[in-house]
């Protein structure tokens, strides 16, 4: 059976946007949950300068709506000289707005570990920082997944403001599409259900790597 | 092994505060290799607070603190961990690394602060886990260990290091009277071995059997020391005769 045009186009250019949109979504979630275990860590633990910093940043990021930032990103930073492509600045501006909130799940699971951990830690000739990275941070990243996948899964998203910085994805894709031949109800719905299948994906991906990094005491199997 | 009476740990003077509450009030003690002293006395008498001041993990504010003739300089990092590495501490509540096997709670810190490498490390994190008696449950995880079994896990961590003392914060406290036994065989078997220990408890067999000098301390200051023999001999009007008289009642309601 042959497809008509109209759906010919569609999943040829959704398909292309589909691509375009897990090359947007895989680097954010990934650098997001980086840096948001970094900044996360910063927050809770940095000396008050770098603690003030990370608390700056999450504050700006979670306190302003990501168009605004993809906006900035794309349109403003020419006026200092910094020209970035529009996938670039979407991947930047994903990046960020994401790990902003992951920080944020990794903060809460931070200050969750009992004190008992650390003074273990301490009283074996563990320094500070060995202490973060070797005892507390493997548990409380444990206690985050729920939180971090979460974030993830609202990035998948989200990815779709990247065709306002003119970066076409998935969204973007169809949305030319659908004006093309003056029909969204079926368009929409088509993309809709592609978001649905990559939510879907990421959803097993991240059971997997519950299963993976799973520990008896840290929550049920 | 009496030979030897040099002092390998010299704490003088400790004086610590919270706000206006002084925690602990010029407490001194001074232990010899082999020794075995005992902290008794009630809560709040500052026993938990002057054995984390020992190895720093809370900073005195004044006092000082010599490990084999050598001042701890408490402002230097580096003197501050390696005071730690050489003073083991075994807590009431066990602080087993709870994301990590029996065996990873032990060659962690052989890996990231004696810098020992893998094959080493978990050589000797079996040999430690067999002294307590755990060879078999090496790959469970804190979770799935009883409190005895996580204390015993903790004493083999601490002794993994090497310590030249071990302080031991109520060891026993946090178990159900069905598990003690165990850790006490073992506290006992360290004895044995000649381990320095400063061991605050309310278990009346270890102040009994373990003690060379029972210091009793209340209200931040130790207002009784010496050796049980003549603390705890009958008719003695001690502080300490009285609170142990109170340990034994207690041990009969409940046995």
């Amino acid at each position: 059976m042959e497809l008509s045009p109209f759906y010919q186009d569609l999943f040829t250019s959704l398909n292309r946007g589909l691509l375009m949109s897990i090359a947007l979504i895989v680097p954010s979630a990934v650098g997001g949950v980086l840096i948001g275990i970094t900044a996360g860590a910063v927050r809770t633990y940095g000396n008050r300068f770098f603690r003030t910093m990370a608390n700056c940043y999450a504050a700006i990021f979670r306190g302003t709506p990501l168009v605004i930032q993809l906006f900035v990103l794309y349109f403003g930073l020419p006026n200092l000289g910094i020209y970035l492509t529009p996938y670039l600045a979407a991947v930047l501006g994903f990046t960020l707005c994401s790990a902003a909130y992951q920080s944020e799940y990794v903060r809460g699971a931070l200050l969750s570990i009992k004190s008992g951990q650390y003074l273990g830690a301490q009283a074996l000739g563990f320094t500070t920082f060995q202490t973060i990275v070797w005892i507390i941070l493997p548990q409380a990243f444990r206690r985050a997944i729920h939180g971090c996948g979460n974030e993830i899964i609202y990035l998948i998203k989200y990815s779709s403001l990247a065709f306002i910085v003119t970066c076409i994805e998935l969204t973007g894709a169809g949305k030319t599409v659908a004006t093309e031949y003056f029909r969204f109800t079926e368009v929409f719905s088509i993309i809709g259900l592609y978001y649905l299948a990559l939510v879907s994906l990421a959803i097993i991906i991240l059971k997997k790597i519950e299963h993976r990094l799973f520990i008896p005491g840290f929550g049920h199997h | 092994m009496m030979t030897d009476k040099k002092p390998i740990l010299r704490v003088k003077n400790i004086t610590k505060s919270f706000g206006d509450v002084t925690i602990l009030n010029s407490v001194s003690i001074e232990l010899a290799k082999g020794d075995i002293k005992i902290l008794i006395g009630p809560s709040g008498g500052g026993k938990s607070t002057f054995l984390q001041c020992i190895n720093c993990l809370v900073m005195p504010d004044s006092g000082e603190i010599e490990l084999d003739n050598e001042r701890i300089q408490f402002t230097r990092k580096q003197d501050i961990y390696r005071l730690r590495q050489e003073v083991g501490m075994i807590f009431q509540d066990f602080n087993l690394f709870d994301h990590l096997t029996a065996l990873g709670n032990i060659t962690v810190p052989l890996r990231k602060v004696k810098k020992m490498s893998k094959k080493e490390a978990e050589q000797r994190a079996r040999l430690e886990l067999e002294q307590v008696g755990l060879s078999d449950k090496e790959s469970l995880y804190p979770a799935q260990l009883s409190g005895g079994q996580k204390q015993r896990v903790a004493i083999a961590r601490a002794l993994a290091m090497d310590p030249k003392i071990l302080l031991l914060d109520e060891p026993t406290s946090a178990l159900d009277p069905t598990l003690i036994g165990e850790v006490i065989n073992v506290i006992k078997g360290l004895a044995v071995k000649g381990m320095t220990m400063i061991m605050a408890t309310h278990q009346i067999s270890l102040i009994h059997n373990l003690a060379d000098e029972i210091l009793f301390m209340e209200d931040g200051r130790i207002v009784e020391q010496g050796p049980p023999d003549a603390l705890l001999a009958a008719g003695n009007k001690s502080k300490s005769q009285g609170f142990c008289d109170l340990l034994n009642e207690l041990s009969e309601v409940e046995g």
